[in-house]
């Protein structure tokens, strides 16, 4: 598909607005629909799409396995780290009205972290697996 | 959406089917904005219908794209899921009505959650990562589990692979 001149050139013109409309879902969670899981799975196939049009190679120059597996594990560290936060300014874990002197600006800053925190891990995931099964494709038609 | 299962059935052909299981999950997303779950709805467009149908495209490319026949008549399978959801029918019927206000749903803490006591609008978000915290807190551990397993998985063939060609 990469010499497809209609894709690369409706690709190029979408995946931004993909990449922003993820980011608009997952600021925006709190007063409308979507929240982390929406927003890392709208970014997750953002790049996908890229990958698909421009090659996995160019993709993974993009984002790097490093990156996708290092935001694997920072989603699920930042959500639990809330969680620990909220412990040691003395709530209980993940009580998150201790986490601001007004408490519901508290809750507003906890969950934001929290939806952060889910957005980066859904993201690293979806990418890493498509990653796996995309480079095991190739791999495997390179060698019969 | 009953037709695109019933030719989802009977196709054979792995890629007709996998593009088939991206139109049930467009039309699923439909039915869950009717049932005003936006939320959902997003999920499953962007899931069901993108990134699920691109991870089994790949899969096909590993595998035959015909289905095999089947090596015995699907009698006791067909059997054994008409059985389940007659069942889960049945279960149905004694559930109270649509969107009926005095259900038990509505009642128990759901009057609260609406009371919006940390002033976040959306409701979902305000259930899903304040009062049901923790729960989330174990769904983003078991999304991070299946990538860690995909890693476990496939990254040692990769390996045993590049120090192959090294």
């Amino acid at each position: 598909m990469k010499n497809d001149l209609v894709l690369r050139v409706i690709g190029k013109l979408l995946i931004p607005f993909i990449l922003l409309f993820a980011v608009y879902v997952q600021f925006h969670g709190d007063y409308g629909p979507g929240g982390g899981f929406q927003a890392g799975t709208i970014f997750a196939a953002g790049i996908v799409f890229y990958a698909l049009i421009f090659g996995l190679d160019n993709a993974r120059k993009v984002v790097p396995d490093r990156l996708v597996e290092a935001m694997l594990a920072t989603g699920v560290l930042l959500y639990a780290g809330v969680g620990v936060a909220g412990l040691l300014l003395g709530g209980n874990y993940l009580d998150y009205f201790v986490l601001d002197s007004d408490p519901i600006h508290g809750q507003h800053r906890g969950i934001f972290w929290v939806e952060a925190g889910v957005a980066v891990t859904v993201c690293g995931v979806m990418l890493k697996i498509f990653y796996m099964f995309a480079s095991r494709g190739e791999r495997d038609r390179d060698v019969p | 959406m009953a037709f695109t299962v019933l030719v989802l059935a009977r196709t054979r052909n792995l890629f007709g089917v996998v593009v088939l299981s991206g139109i049930y999950s467009f039309l699923m997303a439909t039915v869950l904005i009717a049932l005003d779950a936006v939320d959902v709805a997003m999920t499953e467009a962007a899931v069901g219908a993108g990134v699920s149908t691109v991870l089994m495209l790949g899969a096909l490319h590993l595998c035959k794209s015909e289905e095999a026949k089947p090596a015995h008549r699907p009698w006791l399978p067909l059997a054994l899921s008409t059985a389940t959801a007659a069942l889960l029918i049945y279960g149905a019927l004694g559930l109270p009505d649509f969107a009926d206000p005095n259900a038990p749903i509505h009642q128990h803490v759901a009057p609260r959650y609406l009371q919006n006591e940390i002033d976040v609008p959306n409701v979902v978000t305000a259930v899903l990562a304040s009062f049901r915290g923790y729960d989330t807190l174990g769904e983003t551990t078991v999304v991070f589990t299946a990538g860690a397993g995909i890693i476990a998985l496939l990254r040692r063939r990769k390996g045993k692979r590049g120090s192959d060609e090294k």
